[in-house]
């Protein structure tokens, strides 16, 4: 209990959402961009504190135990801020213009950052259960918060049951290892299975149910069903959250159970792994082919992206677990600036919707067209993008993990990913325009999408800015 | 002075200059860029010193460190020779899209600009990660040089293009990983001295092997060529033929022979077959083309199994000169093959250029609508005439100096490789002299020929400067051998060394 500060970041989030949640109800309709302004203060003060309260090295915990504060919660939490800010900022006018609710959007996604970070910090088993509800309820709401839409409504009754389901798998696989190491702390049970030799049955069995929660959250194949009909159903800028920042949370919490706490039982979950990040790879991009909706298609692409992820995770090693952090920090910032450029064109009623309507965007605006290609290059993973590197940096910790023919079919399987890309690029650069006019963005919107590009290509030459963040994260 | 990082980062941050300063002023921009650089890889012509293998220019920087890959360059006798000939087509690059392109020629530039300074990378890298990256990236520019400026099927071909090379490279990607974890570094070096078992070095090398015969390109993977030579622009296609395929050439120098030689040695019929059937078959292929710039593309083709075979047919030499005493014809037989790439970069960009300034005119490449150029077009003719015989490897250019000495080497390891490679000098000269008579010669075919105007001042230049250096190392070819004789000769070392 001495070191309550050690959550001032959170504490002071949660204070924030509260004021932003009233302030909200008396504030009249013409000053409801207070609400985005209020959000991203709380946003940028989040992150100066986490920075403030981070420790200079090792880990510091509170809360008798139950919240850590440690190399990789820093990065990761920096990193959701980050990204939020951008998803704030990009959101705001399609938030507007559709009508969505001002302060129910952001409260809620406030309080999903909220959920995240409790993820990220937990040191116990119901810590982390508890951040990881807060999340998904609020996405929950998030993806019906175009109430009248029955594709939003229907898309978020599905992301309901099945995600309730996940969650109680993922309960009962937490009762599993409870009942088998009588602590809900990872570092009890870690100590616990290690003396107990090669991890007792009931820690198995619950492992199993552990990683199908996982890979819910995670929309890894085969329990990937829900991804494509959210992105599809929910509003744009939901989706944009949705494919942003919970993919680094669902890193953490992959990484609070099965290294923090169970990975004594690394060779049970790698091989759990395994099939689940072939399926993830091989459906992703052989699905993604056939779409020709823009959202379904970077569902896909993130199911395929989330193999990437769970192949550094499951090669084992530090730096496999370095590599897939790197990989999920940097497909959130590509994922965000993918969404952003969609969110920019979608204005005005018009949305975009179909593959199609990405055409001649280069002729209409330059520097979208740019934008939005570098990212899609980087999703593909050729140099000299960022993309590359997390790629290079998975396959690597595989392949030191004695898992070459892995590596072979996870490469095979992003050249069938570069098509759908590289279709993507010839809408915009090859194809003439079916309107002429020029996509109008304001300013900062603008501006963020140029950094955001500009970000692909600068940590494509200086990758080991974050590299090293991630390495350090992991004592490497 | 590191000129190999000033020539990169001149090409790389003058390309994006070249895009600000707008569509008015970009042709100036880049020519000044463009010769800067070729200027400055000329240094590496006059510090280079011959009697070294090695690594010369050498600069190191630490980039990242948790991985062990380094940010370092340096050149030898092979790589040397590839880089000024990349600055060089470079120039003539610039010198042809002058008037010719109006569709934003800043963007046009740039991508060209840009893409110069990865394959001065390519060639320059020590580290082999850094080369898989810039060996990447100029997937890129290539792709948007084909899709944005290309011909009416432009948007399949470049397709094709971006995958199949990028399907050939991840799996050299994954041995490169490989390698690494096995050697702690990703220096070039480092992977030669490293010791692989005799099935390591099998799989090895078919992974360069896809790399490098998608890139070169060998039958039977050489589909993507012809498609994307005939979309591209015509300065596409220069590079395309004169430096990109070089990539491929230069990859199984660098990786393949030195790295996996036992697997080399192992496979090196394979290898030989497919250069034979693409010296042959792709010869006939050619013969019957209809389009120009198809026939060029085949010819490359064909060209380049020269150079594959020049490659692999050390390992037949050596075995004929008992322990290998005479590993001369061993190092002729690279050193052709080298000269063979440098030759064929101008020859065959001079022949793509030649197409582009009838299509310029005429707005078609087919043989069929041309006829007695010659009349309208005296001057152009004539240097069209010059680089066909230069093609077809004639006696006094330099087309003629690289095939000569892969044949006369490849008659130590095998008399009917040399007969079917030297068959095929009779077969380029008919396939090329053929459509030379048929658009060049004969009575003005139709009114757009009569219409034609002879070339320019800009066009005079452009092709005179690649049929001098066409001549110049006709005749005299030693300042390009001697540069690498010494890396080549280390080269045979190398590779006559088991490593099991």
């Amino acid at each position: 209990m001495e070191n309550l500060g050690l959550a001032a970041p959170e504490m002071f989030l949660l204070c924030a959402i509260c004021l932003i949640l009233v302030g909200d109800l008396f504030v009249s309709e013409e000053r409801k961009p207070l609400s985005y302004g209020l959000s991203q203060v709380a946003l940028i003060v989040t992150l100066i504190l986490t920075w403030w309260v981070s420790p200079e090295e090792g880990a510091v915990s509170a809360f008798g135990g139950s919240f850590i504060m440690d190399q990789m919660s820093v990065v990761c939490k920096a990193w959701i801020l980050i990204v939020s800010i951008g998803v704030f900022l990009y959101s705001r006018d399609f938030v507007n213009s559709h009508r969505i609710t001002n302060g129910e959007y952001y409260t809620l996604a406030l309080s999903g950052v909220l959920g995240m970070m409790i993820m990220v910090s937990s040191a116990t088993m119901l810590t982390l259960y508890l951040g990881l509800e807060l999340l998904s309820l609020s996405l929950y709401a998030m993806v019906a918060l175009k109430r009248k839409d029955e594709k939003s409504s229907e898309a978020a009754m599905k992301y309901f049951i099945l995600g309730a389901l996940a969650s109680g798998a993922l309960l009962y696989g937490i009762s599993m290892i409870y009942g088998a190491t009588g602590s809900l702390h990872f570092d009890v049970i870690a100590t616990q299975l290690a003396a107990g030799g090669q991890g007792s049955t009931a820690a198995v069995f619950g492992l199993a149910f552990l990683v199908v929660g996982i890979a819910f959250k995670f929309g890894a194949a085969p329990f990937h069903m829900w991804v494509p009909d959210v992105y599809e159903g929910a509003p744009t800028s939901v989706a944009l959250y949705i494919s942003a920042a919970p993919k680094i949370a669902a890193f953490a919490l992959a990484i609070r159970f099965l290294v923090d706490g169970l990975e004594t039982a690394h060779n049970s979950w790698q091989v759990m792994l395994i099939v689940l990040s072939l399926l993830s790879i091989g459906i992703g991009n052989l699905i993604a082919l056939a779409q020709v909706s823009i959202k379904r298609m970077l569902a896909y692409s993130t199911i395929s992206h989330v193999g990437f992820i769970l192949l550094g995770i499951l090669a084992g090693s530090q730096q496999g677990y370095s590599a897939a952090m790197f990989y999920a920090i940097t497909y959130s910032f590509t994922s965000l600036g993918a969404f952003g450029v969609i969110l920019a064109m979608d204005r005005m009623g018009v949305e975009v919707n179909l593959l199609t309507d990405l055409r001649g965007l280069f002729r209409r605006s330059p520097m979208y067209a740019v934008v939005m290609m570098l990212l899609l290059v980087s999703m593909t993973g050729v140099p000299p993008t960022v993309g590359f590197y997390a790629k290079l940096a998975v396959l690597s910790a595989a392949i030191k993990a004695d898992l070459v023919w892995l590596a072979v079919i996870a490469v095979v399987f992003s050249v069938v990913g570069a098509f759908y890309y590289l279709r993507v690029i010839k809408y915009m650069f090859f194809d003439e325009p079916v309107e002429p006019q020029p996509v109008l963005a304001p300013m900062d919107v603008q501006l963020g999408l140029t950094i955001n590009g500009a970000a692909i290509i600068l940590f494509g030459i200086f990758p080991g800015l974050i590299m090293a963040a991630c390495a350090a994260a992991f004592g490497l | 002075m590191p000129i190999l990082s000033l020539i990169i980062w001149l090409t790389i941050l003058g390309g994006l200059l070249t895009l600000f300063v707008g569509d008015q002023r970009c042709r100036m921009t880049a020519l000044v860029i463009s010769i800067l650089a070729f200027v400055l890889s000329l240094g590496l012509y006059f510090g280079f010193d011959n009697n070294t293998a090695e690594m010369q220019f050498v600069e190191f920087a630490e980039w990242l460190p948790s991985f062990g890959i380094n940010y370092s360059l340096g050149v030898d006798g092979i790589s040397a020779p590839l880089i000024i000939l990349t600055t060089f087509i470079n120039v003539i690059v610039v010198i042809s899209a002058w008037e010719v392109i109006k569709d934003k020629p800043a963007m046009y530039l740039a991508s060209f600009l840009i893409m110069t300074g990865f394959m001065v990378g390519v060639f320059a890298a020590t580290d082999s990660i850094l080369f898989y990256i810039f060996f990447e990236a100029t997937l890129l520019p290539m792709f948007l040089i084909i899709g944005i400026w290309g011909g009416p099927r432009r948007v399949y071909a470049t397709i094709k293009f971006f995958l199949y090379t990028f399907l050939g490279s991840v799996f050299m990607l994954i041995a490169l990983i490989y390698m690494g974890s096995q050697a702690d570094s990703f220096a070039i070096k480092a992977l030669h001295d490293l010791a692989l078992s005799s099935k390591a070095q099998t799989l090895i090398f078919f992974a360069f092997f896809v790399a490098f015969a998608v890139k070169i390109p060998m039958w039977p993977v050489h589909t993507w060529l012809p498609d994307a030579h005939v979309e591209a622009p015509t300065a596409g296609s220069a590079v395309l033929a004169a430096i990109m395929l070089k990539m491929g050439g230069y990859g199984f120098m660098r990786f393949s022979l030195p790295i996996v030689p036992d697997a080399s040695q192992q496979l090196a019929w394979l290898v030989i077959l497919f250069s034979l059937i693409a010296v042959v078959y792709i010869g006939f292929v050619a013969l019957a083309q209809a389009d120009m710039k198809k026939l060029i593309a085949y010819s490359s083709i064909s060209h380049m199994g020269f150079v594959t075979l020049g490659m692999f047919v050390i390992f037949g030499i050596i075995a004929k000169s008992a322990d290998g005493v005479e590993s001369g014809h061993a190092v002729m037989a690279l050193e052709g093959a080298m000269v063979q790439m440098i030759s064929h970069g101008f020859i065959s960009a001079a022949m793509f250029l030649c197409v582009g300034v009838l299509y310029d005119r005429v707005h078609s490449r087919e043989i069929a609508d041309y006829g007695g150029v010659a009349n309208t077009m005296p001057l152009f003719a004539a240097f069209m005439v010059f680089f066909a015989m230069a093609n077809a490897g004639l006696p006094g250019t330099s087309g003629f100096v690289g095939e000569f000495m892969v044949i006369l080497a490849t008659f130590k390891a095998n008399f009917w490789f040399a007969f079917l490679a030297a068959s095929t000098l009779i077969l380029g000269a008919a396939y090329t002299l053929w459509m030379v008579k048929r658009v060049i010669f004969g009575d003005i075919a139709n009114d757009n020929v009569a219409a034609l105007t002879d070339i320019n001042q800009r066009e005079k230049i452009m092709l005179g400067l690649l049929a001098a250096m066409v001549l110049f190392f006709g005749l005299w070819p030693n300042p390009m051998v001697d540069m690498m004789h010494a890396t080549i000769e280390n080269l045979v070392t190398q590779v006559t060394t088991s490593k099991l």
